[in-house]
């Protein structure tokens, strides 16, 4: 057996970082890995496959108390943001979030990210590897035209699945009555929150941020429900894989753009027109001509994994590409994959090679998500 | 019963003859978690001591596994292909992965018995 098996192994050392529900991970049987600088779930005692499918059928709760959370202050708030980001800021309505992306000035993705409108202020959750570079990047560019913030002090547990809503019916009314990706501040059991109806498992759910002091309260109360199970990192990076999401670092990150990265829907259309954040020419230029390469899926046809970094091949053997996120989708009982491929290449059904341990084992362009998104219906 | 000695890479290996079977230890199934994949050596291939000659995989990872001694592929167990979930059941059973001619069954004296493999895990 190679190493894997003596990383995984490893206990985290002393110096990570840890989140408000470390006890209660460690009481719970988790097996704790360095994430991000942090010690992290990957896994509780049920397992990956066992907690992803429970996601899929229940409802499964994720400590993402790692992730950045910030916020920006002031009537400037959503202008200020636009010189950073392709979405539409300014047309964010109180009560809504968005997913948009913190742009370099070559198009590349320095960051994905979302925005919630919470009426007063504008509430940013961000990549828990990203957040000391993105903070220091929106504070330089920023100069001083919002009040910038952070809330390191603050945990977010996310609750997924299809039990979800039935699960906060009882702690938090105002919670079920959002839309998805609607937003709310609201006492989740007594304990104030800022709530969105959103994930990263393509089920209905909720994203809870509330004061670290108070979050193993709010995790035990939720796990008390007998239709939740606790999940660790594992679980939600095959449930993301599945729902098509990007991973950054792997997916995404500072060479590729959002058009490459198949997330031009996340570009305003007033801000294509109009240009005004960081790479806008390149990008621009890209949604006219098309890209040279785009993130698509990929279905393996044999029963092999393909993982990140896996060389991609035309039927004739040419290079077509790399795969940057693939394993096994529980869901599905198949290897499941998704990476970047010559433009010439992208239709679905296109017949590629995976290179796998030297041998191009076949696969085609798939649509993404392999698994349907399940949000609450507006 | 023969012996059955063990690798620092968590591989086991049971002599019977001149004929070894080969599979990951229990350990080794735990810490990968789920396994959703077996690769394994084709029959008539001669390996090496040391050599990567089989692949497990689980939902987060792949792992290598080598040739705990050298020797020739004789037959390897298809229920392992067909079921991965096998090796999460029944590592040092029923979930073997393939059975060697050994070339010195001399050289097994030199991996772990079972005290010295349990005092491993210990340091782990």
């Amino acid at each position: 057996m190679a190493e894997p098996v003596l990383n995984i192994e490893s206990d985290p050392p002393d110096q990570l970082r840890t989140t408000p529900l470390d006890a209660l991970h460690r009481s719970l049987g988790a097996r704790m890995v360095p994430f991000a600088g942090y010690g992290m779930p990957v896994q509780y005692g049920p397992g990956v496959m066992a907690e992803h499918l429970h996601c899929r059928s229940k409802a499964a709760l994720f400590d993402v108390s790692h992730m950045g959370q910030f916020s920006l202050h002031g009537p400037g708030a959503a202008a200020a943001l636009e010189r950073m980001v392709p979405g539409d800021i300014q047309a964010l309505k109180p009560g809504r979030q968005r997913y948009t992306l913190l742009l370099n000035e070559i198009g590349g993705i320095f960051d994905d990210l979302m925005i919630a409108n919470y009426g007063d202020r504008l509430v940013i959750v961000v990549n828990a590897g990203r957040k000391e570079a993105d903070s220091h990047r929106m504070a330089e560019m920023l100069h001083g035209a919002a009040d910038f913030e952070q809330y390191p002090e603050r945990a977010l547990l996310a609750l997924q699945g299809p039990a979800a809503a039935g699960v906060m019916a009882a702690l938090c009314p105002a919670a079920v009555a959002l839309p998805f990706m609607g937003v709310v501040e609201a006492a989740v059991d007594g304990i104030p929150a800022w709530i969105s109806r959103s994930g990263y498992t393509g089920e209905d759910g909720f994203e809870i941020s509330v004061p670290g002091e108070q979050a193993t309260a709010l995790a035990e109360r939720l796990l008390a429900h007998p239709d939740v199970l606790p999940a660790g990192l594992g679980a939600r990076d095959s449930l993301r894989l599945e729902a098509g999401l990007c991973l950054y670092g792997p997916d995404i990150d500072e060479l590729t753009t959002p058009v490459e990265a198949n997330l031009a829907w996340a570009i305003g259309k007033r801000r294509r027109a109009e240009g005004g954040f960081p790479g806008d020419t390149v990008i621009r230029d890209q949604l006219q001509h098309g890209p040279a390469r785009l993130r698509v899926g990929l279905q393996p046809e044999g029963r092999a994994p393909a993982r990140a970094l896996t060389p991609v091949l035309a039927e004739d053997g040419t290079a077509a590409g790399d795969i940057t996120s693939g394993g096994f989708s529980p869901t599905l009982g198949t290897p499941i994959a998704m990476g970047y491929v010559r433009r010439d290449l992208t239709a679905t059904g296109t017949a590629l090679g995976l290179l796998v341990r030297g041998n191009a084992l076949p696969a085609r362009v798939a649509p993404l998500p392999f698994v349907p998104h399940r949000y609450v219906k507006a | 019963m023969p012996e059955t000695r063990f690798t620092k890479d968590h591989e086991w290996v049971r002599l019977d003859g001149d004929i070894a079977t080969v599979g990951i230890t229990d350990h080794a199934q735990e810490a990968l978690g789920d396994i959703v994949f077996v690769e394994l050596p084709q029959p008539g291939r001669d390996l090496a001591q040391g050599e990567a000659c089989a692949v497990v995989e689980s939902v987060k990872a792949a792992s290598d596994v080598y040739a705990p001694v050298a020797g020739h592929v004789t037959e390897t167990n298809e229920a392992v292909v067909d079921d991965p979930g096998l090796v999460n059941k029944a590592a040092t059973g029923d979930a073997w992965f393939y059975r060697m001619r050994v070339a010195d069954p001399g050289t097994l004296d030199a991996l772990m018995d079972d005290a010295a493999y349990r005092a491993l895990l210990e340091t782990l």
